[in-house]
């Protein structure tokens, strides 16, 4: 297996559905000529063209809504958002049509898109470019959202998208974009959506992350064993709509304790539903309070001191995990 | 119940048969004041119409007004919720606008959509059903008034959020162009629409990119309860698109003659040149914003009085064609009882359609969970279920 980013793992996975099947499109700002914003389409309008890799005018509301009406007519586009935060003007082409055309219309059509870009904090970029909407997508059904932490992931999972028969929104990191792991190049190397990933057995605490927070809750984990004699799980949701309630029950069933984590901000938050979750199905198994260790509760903070308060390292991840260990 | 005003004088400029000498350009025109000379029915799509297609026309549109004069009524019975937004005096427009279509042509539009839904050949008996909320409704009671689809008649709906449809048409054209069929989108709006910021990233994608959208502004003179001079900066509305480089034009609505004319232009200029256009179409409603508008703060009785009394677009060709020769009076008095009885089945059938059971409130929200044999995702998609009755 190759050892790539997971910036090259996503072009990977890009390049190889766009040859896969003719409906498949990339369109976004910056992301022919310029090769994206964060490289992620490099090299690809050189292999596919101007008709396949489309740079587009700063409008998300209108391309959202072109690549939603270019679905509903059968193309998969894969639409790119620069950043998630930008989302947020395109807010009715997601959330109402691509969300909600096939309800409305009883099940004739269908929106095959994949909406992708990053969607992360500390980049000290400030609270207009550092949103993580996961939870609001997840929040609408209608919609698909996942959030790959590891190159494979982010291969395996958006070709699994990009082939989805719905809207699925691809919640990618900039941190992340440089990051190097083992890569399968296998064309049909697909994670199906809603299945997470034990990332590291335990039977002490189970910490359950999606995104970055999957790697402080690994470094977390190696301290509290070093340290503190303590054996953590660590599970990776990968997705989040649809999601693996079967694989946190079983790890809740065996280590009776829970730490989710995550850089979403916690009010109704990933993790509220997933704490939900938990005490309504595992109550009887939880020998202490489901902790949950988040983002500050306030707008995105651009001082790099303010910001690396904001997003939880892997010193609160082991500060909380004692509390009820 | 509106009757079909058959007291309406048509005006003298509709039945002489002038030549006009621009009838066969694709250019579109400008100015709409000038047309008032222009007689219609000898442009070249219209002069070799035969008797019957006309005659079709006419029948369009009275299945629709009676269909929303049933519908209406429904309503005030109480079986239809929410809003209904009445179409009754546009219906040249949709009737209009959709015959001049090819089979590669699409069309959708915003939430006034029962006009359209009949006119490309949706069932008086699926929308009906619709509005009542009834599972044999062409959205199994799951879209309402204003979310009627046929993709199969390349109808893309009846969208509720006012310009929210415009990228959507955009897409449209983008994906017949990606594929290269000779076809257009129709993509209809309010006066209302032209104020929301989608409508002109859209535009300047369309003109950027040649796609062949034809915006349709259908102006009725009011965005819900506020007239065009207090809504809207410039005129007219159309004008907007030449900031895009985009052709546009204004013309008038109540003679479907002239509607196809337009249209038949429109399209014939973006199948050939992969243009887009921006049509200001001026009609007028009868019914208030939605049936629960009360109509009385924002025009006069007098003002919809006169239209109806001058410009009922049913009432004008109806008019035209006994002119013509091509129907008599009582002919149309027969199609109208068809409609009307066409329109009251259409809400028998739907009062005794049952309702859609609480559980299919889980249907048709993924392809996948609709599909479970196909399904390659794993894990757990929903997370409240309706609750069993037993």
């Amino acid at each position: 297996m190759a050892i790539i980013t997971y910036r090259e793992a996503l072009n990977q996975a890009l390049s190889e559905e766009i040859e896969r099947d003719e409906n498949v499109i990339l369109l976004g700002e910056e992301v022919a000529q310029f090769k994206g914003s964060y490289k992620v389409s490099e090299g690809m309008l050189e292999r596919y063209g101007p008709k396949k890799i489309i740079d587009t005018p700063i409008s998300e509301a209108a391309f959202s809504g072109l690549a939603v009406g270019a679905a509903m007519m059968g193309m998969r586009p894969v639409v790119e958002f620069m950043f998630w935060s930008f989302c947020y003007v395109a807010f009715d082409q997601i959330f109402n049509n691509a969300a909600s055309v096939r309800y409305m219309s009883g099940g004739l059509i269908n929106v095959p898109i994949v909406f992708r870009g990053p969607a992360n904090g500390g980049t000290n970029v400030g609270a207009t470019h550092s949103h993580t909407p996961e939870n609001f997508i997840a929040n609408t059904p209608g919609l698909k959202v996942i959030c790959p932490s590891t190159p494979a992931d982010a291969k395996g999972m958006l070709k699994s998208a990009i082939r989805d028969n719905d809207p699925v929104c691809v919640m990618e990191n900039t941190i992340l974009y440089n990051m190097k792991d083992e890569v399968p190049e296998d064309n049909e190397f697909l994670i199906p959506l809603g299945k997470a990933n034990v990332l590291r057995e335990g039977t002490d605490i189970s910490i359950i992350a999606h995104g970055k927070a999957v790697h402080t809750s690994l470094e977390a984990a190696s301290v509290l064993e070093e340290k503190h004699n303590i054996n953590a799980e660590v599970i990776d949701l990968r997705s989040i709509r649809p999601l693996d309630v079967e694989t946190i029950l079983q790890s809740v069933k065996k280590t009776n304790r829970v730490l989710l984590v995550e850089e979403n901000k916690p009010f109704c938050g990933v993790g509220a539903q997933i704490s939900y979750l938990i005490q309504d199905q595992a109550f009887d198994f939880l020998d202490a309070p489901i902790k949950r260790v988040s983002a500050v509760d306030a707008p995105q903070a651009y001082s790099k001191a303010l910001e690396n308060a904001q997003i939880p390292d892997h010193n609160c991840v082991i500060a909380s995990a004692l509390t009820i260990l | 119940m509106e009757g079909l005003y058959h007291d309406a004088t048509p005006e003298e400029s509709d039945v002489t048969n002038k030549n006009d000498p621009d009838s066969n350009s694709s250019t579109l025109k400008h100015d709409s004041s000038s047309k008032t000379e222009v007689n219609f029915a000898q442009s070249e799509c219209n002069i070799n119409l035969s008797s019957s297609a006309k005659v079709d026309l006419l029948t369009q549109m009275i299945r629709i007004r009676r269909f929303e004069e049933r519908s209406l009524r429904a309503y005030q019975q109480g079986h239809i919720g929410g809003f209904l937004h009445l179409y009754i005096g546009q219906e040249a427009v949709a009737v209009g606008s959709v015959s001049a279509m090819g089979q590669d042509d699409h069309i959708i539009t915003a939430y006034r959509d029962h006009g359209h839904a009949l006119a490309v050949g949706m069932d008086m008996d699926e929308c009906m059903a619709e509005l009542f909320g009834k599972k044999t409704g062409c959205s199994k009671g799951k879209g309402g008034s204003m979310h009627f689809f046929a993709p199969d008649k390349n109808f893309w709906g009846g969208h509720g959020i006012v310009g929210g449809q415009t990228p959507l048409g955009l897409g449209m054209a983008f994906a017949l162009k990606q594929s290269g069929k000779k076809g257009a989108c129709l993509c209809y709006m309010g006066d209302g629409a032209t104020n929301q910021g989608p409508f002109y990233e859209s535009l300047n994608l369309a003109s950027l990119w040649n796609l062949p959208v034809i915006y349709i502004i259908e102006n009725n003179g009011y965005s819900m309860g506020t007239a065009e001079s207090r809504h809207s900066a410039g005129e007219p509305l159309a004008r907007r698109g030449e900031a895009f480089d985009i052709d546009w034009s204004v013309t008038e609505g109540h003679n479907v003659y002239e509607v196809r004319e337009t249209i038949t232009n429109a399209l014939e200029q973006a199948h050939k040149d992969c243009r887009p256009s921006v049509l200001e179409i001026n009609t007028y409603r009868y019914r208030g914003h939605s049936v629960a508008d009360p109509d009385q703060t924002y025009r006069s009785k007098e003002e919809i009085e006169e239209y109806k009394k001058n410009k009922d677009p049913i009432s004008i060709f109806k008019d035209q064609l006994v002119q013509e020769g091509v129907i008599t009076d009582e002919q149309v008095a027969e199609i109208d009882v068809k409609a009307k009885d066409e329109a009251e089945a259409s809400a028998e059938f739907a009062l005794a359609s049952p309702f859609p059971d609480p559980t299919e409130l889980m249907d048709d929200i993924y392809w996948e969970t609709d599909n479970p044999g196909k399904s390659k995702s794993e894990g757990t998609m929903f997370f409240e279920f309706p609750k069993s009755n037993s």
